[in-house]
């Protein structure tokens, strides 16, 4: 850094190091044929000049060894380059399993985060290294991208239904966030950082961190409130389907699809439940579009998610 | 016939070359407008698909009846559009005159039937952003096919009142003498086109009426 | 003191004089002037956009316009450059020119459609400069949903329309194109006879007729949801804002080969004239044009991998966006093989020639860094993306387009520009460029994100750099500007054919006569038969 300024970001999570190795695998590949074609258009500019004793060009014929050697070789490459991405990006769209997970709200222009113990963040995100932590995110007016640099992660964050993400950080600091998808007036405004502890040192500032209620608390309340556990009552079993254990399990759908029941299918079921109608149900559900802001959403989830902590005897 | 006016334009080189440079040329048009109704097309597909129920509840919104008679109208017009393009080749003026009125009237009354609806549509508060209310579960869903449905057939509407304009211009070309049986071909031409919009009209019908009825 | 030749016979800029004789004029040659003037002015604010943006950007704070004006000037530089500078810049100006002459016509098939074109392309440019007059929009020249259809309350619709009104000036160019090539070609000339220019305007042509309906109607969607509220795209009401992706894409990654295209068409007649050789690989350059414009419909997803798309979705569009390469490929190869041996001038159109070659293989391999799944997700959406279609289109397009313009001008205005001021313009352009746009990509890679009016402080170096490099390229496009005006006046007269170039258009006189040829020419040889010239000379 003895420029005073940066060339490169720094490396701050598991992949980061993974995805700087494909990039300069393609920074290589691009100096080599940048510079045999600078090199070669330079030579043959200079050394096939015309001057008096070179009126005119030699005929050279066609040659299709080279015509085949030229297409392939760089098909070639770039399917390494393809297989490479390839396995990188699947490793990135597929959050480990025990990640710790955070609810993020976006919105003009600012940024919401919940622990899942609770704790509410805006513009900042604290998150301990080397655990998993996935973002499950929505925005609640237009199209944001939440960016992270130094992690090399970016996922856009779309109104009207969740996108994931996830990173597992491997340095302590504070790293910039961006939204990274132009959203209007103050788009460039729209930043902050994700401060990466040590595990201890997160677990004391969560403490430290006044908390209202764990989202699953007043997830259980909204659903009083809401009237939900009018129908989703175990003393109506004909009405609506018990929720218990449903989180991560199969549904099979009047269509007679079958879908997994992960927040995506929770999340529509509550704001337009006539979508995706569970076999042996009528539609009877109301939707509750409009009648729940993002956090709340996140809330009834939550609580619904808990709820597979409660064993079942009863046959779904 | 017309006498000693010259229909042969300065680039080419004969009547020929003429005929089947417009002709081709006629041809990637309506190549373009496949793809832009297509891309209306595909939007109607997708939400087609992901909303089933909905559309198939809005479906019934529209009139089946009115829908046909519509339908047979204009296939009625590119039959009248057809024999106005034989008579043409063959030079029989009266006739021609006579048949692409016909067409102008069939299209005429296509779009009447068209205004009928949308009228309707509007005093039964089933415009989108304009006045809708819809009863039902699935009224948020709906928005979407009538949005489609008023994008769809405006946008062929909008090509009906365009194909009539140039039906006009023709017609007045016919009277004036501009048409013989070695130069007809725009009347061909904009037959194509006419047939053209009479096909869209023919995959709207289903996918918008026809839903849900099945 | 220059001579000037006397020049009693009539050609297509005498034959008439008056402002009618031009606006109403049926000229393949006079409508390619007519482009040649509007485009320059677009060229110029879409350029006087661009320097205010890097003015603001010189400084990380937000200090020289606010943001609402900032965002507003991005969209603005954006719209007026693709859609009113790069999309028609080659094929309205050069191939209205000089299609016709090419392929031995008198004119293109349909003339009064082509100048229809040009009247659409000027009503479609007023809708979009009354919407700048009137404030302007700030959507980004993406106009992503639900910002456009929505949120935004800036002129949206009104240059959306203007967008909507040009398209319809590039499809029925593409028609014309497409009908004259096919049915008005001299008797002799077979389609493997064709300059690779005419193959090139051939497989843009069947984008622009193709791709160009697919945006209109995403342009009439989002009108029709801010007017109407129909909620197509609002997902409070059961829509979709990533359809208006998948539409405006389908559209717009197929219009960067329309940017492209015509500009290799370019590289290819200019190397094989100024190296007096057959472009090596003929048939091998015009199949990868044609491959180009079919493969570009298949990739347009790969602007998309971090919208929340399948995971399966973005590998199949990385896939076939990493085989889009591939013809490219091929022709830079075949172009650095033709100058093997050759006999090559450094004229300054060879000196544009060049620097496309270079230029475009940077930005070409810079393209496979974001056809890679993994890297494009940490460089979506920053300045890596800017710098990347800006060597493309700067750095190849517009090259090839001013490179085109110097090649022609003689043959369009039967004057000489000067030449050492056309290196110097060369050199300026092409020094400025890099120091514009390669500091970007590292600005990218680190981060920054693009459209952003302020910026975290360890990003200015890079930016001043940058800021830097585009007031040299300033200078270094209003050379030509200065010097392609004197020539009309001042510039030595240019015979029929000063650069003793092979190809139809050379055989008339400069500037050529009305209807091109005195008699339809017949076609006996090659395309750049350039060998059999000199051996019938020698």
């Amino acid at each position: 850094m003895s420029l005073g300024f940066p060339l490169f970001p720094e490396q701050a999570s598991t992949v980061a190091g993974r995805v700087d190795a494909l990039y300069f695998f393609l920074v290589a590949i691009s100096v080599f044929f940048a510079g045999l074609i600078f090199i070669l258009v330079a030579y043959f500019a200079i050394k096939y000049r015309r001057r008096p004793g070179r009126k005119q060009a030699d005929p050279v014929p066609d040659h299709v060894g080279l015509e085949l050697a030229w297409t392939l070789i760089p098909l070639g490459i770039v399917m390494v380059s393809f297989i490479w991405g390839a396995r990188l990006f699947v490793t990135l769209s597929r959050p480990p399993a025990d990640a710790l997970e955070i609810a993020v709200v976006a919105r003009q222009w600012m940024w919401k985060f919940q622990h899942p113990t609770g704790q509410r963040e805006i513009n900042e995100l604290h998150v301990p290294i080397g655990r998993p932590v996935k973002l499950t995110m929505a925005s609640e007016d237009v199209i944001h991208s939440f960016f992270v640099p130094a992690f090399r992660v970016k996922m856009d964050v779309v109104p009207g239904r969740y996108t994931t993400a996830w990173f597992e950080a491997s340095r302590t600091g504070e790293y910039h966030l961006f939204c990274a998808e132009y959203c209007g007036a103050q788009h460039s405004g729209m930043t902050g950082r994700v401060v990466v502890l040590e595990l201890a040192q997160y677990q004391q500032w969560l403490r430290g961190r006044i908390v209202a209620e764990p989202p699953e608390v007043v997830g259980e309340r909204l659903f009083a409130q809401l009237g939900c556990n009018a129908c989703h009552h175990p003393d109506r079993p004909q009405l609506a389907p018990f929720l218990e254990g449903v989180y991560g399990t199969q549904r099979l759908l009047v269509t007679g699809e079958t879908v997994i029941a992960d927040e995506a299918y929770l999340r529509q079921s509550i704001l337009d439940p006539a979508a995706a109608v569970t076999a042996g149900y009528a539609p009877i559900m109301p939707s509750y579009r409009g009648r729940v802001t993002e956090e709340e959403l996140s809330q009834l989830i939550a609580y619904i998610k808990s709820l597979e902590k409660i064993q079942t005897t009863r046959s779904p | 016939m017309a006498e000693g006016t010259t229909v042969l334009e300065h680039q080419f080189d004969d009547l020929d070359q003429q005929r089947e440079a417009s002709s081709l040329g006629m041809w990637v048009f309506l190549i373009t407008e496949i793809m832009f109704f297509g891309g209306l097309f595909a939007g109607y597909a997708v939400y087609r698909s992901t909303y089933p129920d909905a559309f198939a509840e809005a479906g019934l919104h529209l009139n089946v009846l009115v829908g046909a008679v519509n339908t047979a109208v204009l296939i009625l017009s590119s039959l009248t559009m057809a024999l106005a393009v034989h008579a043409a080749q063959v030079d029989r003026r009266k006739a021609l005159v006579v048949f692409l009125l016909l067409t102008i009237l069939l299209g005429t009354v296509f779009l009447g039937i068209k205004v009928f609806e949308y009228a309707d549509k509007f005093r039964h508060e089933l415009v989108p952003g304009y006045a809708f209310a819809f009863e039902g579960p699935h009224a948020r869903e709906a928005t979407i096919f009538f949005s489609f449905y008023f994008a769809m057939t405006g946008m062929h509407a909008l090509h009906m009142i365009i194909g009539i304009g140039i039906l006009a211009v023709l017609t007045v070309l016919v009277r004036r003498g501009r048409f013989s049986s070695e130069y007809y071909w725009p009347v061909e031409l904009t037959g194509l086109y006419w047939h053209f919009v009479d096909i869209v009209w023919i995959y709207l019908f289903p996918l918008l009426y026809l839903i849900g009825r099945a | 003191m220059v001579t000037r030749t006397a020049e009693p016979r009539t050609h297509y800029l005498n034959v008439s004089y008056g402002v009618m004789s031009w606006l109403l004029t049926l000229d393949h040659k006079r409508i390619a002037l007519l482009y040649l003037i509007s485009i320059t002015l677009f060229f110029f604010l879409g350029g006087a956009f661009a320097v205010l943006i890097r003015l603001e950007l010189l400084t990380p704070a937000g200090d020289l316009v606010e943001s609402e004006t900032y965002n507003k000037l991005f969209t603005m530089h954006g719209v007026i450059m693709v859609f009113f500078f790069l999309i028609p810049s080659i094929p309205a100006v050069l191939g209205n020119f000089l299609i016709p002459m090419m392929i031995g016509a008198r004119d293109l098939a349909f003339p009064r459609l082509n100048l229809a074109s040009w009247y659409i392309y000027t009503l479609g440019g007023l809708f979009t400069l009354v919407a700048a007059i009137f404030g302007g929009v700030d959507t980004g020249w993406t106009f992503y949903t639900p910002y456009s259809s929505i949120y935004s309350n800036t002129h949206v619709i009104l240059t959306a329309l203007g967008v909507f009104i040009v398209g319809f000036s590039s499809v029925l160019t593409g028609i014309n194109f497409i009908v004259s090539i096919h049915k008005m070609r001299a008797p002799g000339l077979t389609w493997f006879r064709l300059p690779l220019f005419i193959w090139a305007h051939y497989a843009t042509s069947l984008i622009f007729v193709l791709g160009t309906p697919v945006l209109a109607i995403a342009i009439v969607l989002v009108a029709l949801e801010r007017v109407f509220g129909f909620g197509i795209f609002d997902p409070a009401l059961g829509g979709d804002p990533i359809l208006f992706q998948h539409l405006f894409w389908f559209y717009s990654h197929p219009a960067v080969y329309i940017m492209i295209l015509p500009a290799m068409g370019v590289v290819s007649e200019v190397i094989a004239c100024f190296a007096r050789k057959r472009v090596f690989g003929y048939k091998f350059v015009a199949f990868s044009s044609l491959a180009i414009a079919a493969l570009g419909f298949l990739v347009w997803g790969h602007h998309m991998f971090v919208s929340g798309q399948s995971v399966f979705a973005s590998l199949v569009f990385s896939f076939l966006s990493m085989l889009v390469a591939i013809p490219s490929a091929i022709k830079v190869f075949n172009w650095t093989a033709t100058l093997y041996r050759g006999a090559i001038a450094h004229d300054a159109p060879m000196l544009y020639a060049f620097g496309f070659i270079g230029l475009f293989t940077i930005g070409g391999l810079t393209g496979i860094f974001l056809a890679t799944t993994a890297v494009d997700v940490h460089v979506h959406d920053t300045y890596f993306i800017v710098a990347h279609f800006h060597y493309i289109m700067v750095g190849g397009a517009v090259m090839g387009y001013l490179g085109g313009l110097h090649f022609w001008w003689p043959k369009m205005t039967g004057r000489m520009y000067p030449e050492g001021w056309a290196k110097l313009g060369a050199l300026l352009i092409f020094v400025g460029f890099n120091l514009t746009f390669f500091p970007q990509f590292l600005l990218g890679y680190l981060g920054m994100p693009r459209r952003y009016h302020f910026y975290p402080d360890e990003f200015q170096v890079l930016n001043v750099m940058s800021t830097a490099g585009a007031s040299i390229l300033g200078v270094g496009y209003l050379i030509p500007m200065v010097f392609f005006l004197w020539s009309l006046r001042y510039g030595s007269a240019a015979g029929a054919n000063p650069w003793d170039a092979k190809g139809l258009e050379w055989q008339t006189p400069s500037p050529p006569p009305p209807h091109n040829f005195p008699e339809t020419p017949v076609v006996k040889e090659e395309a750049y038969a350039y060998s059999s010239q000199e051996a019938e000379r020698g």
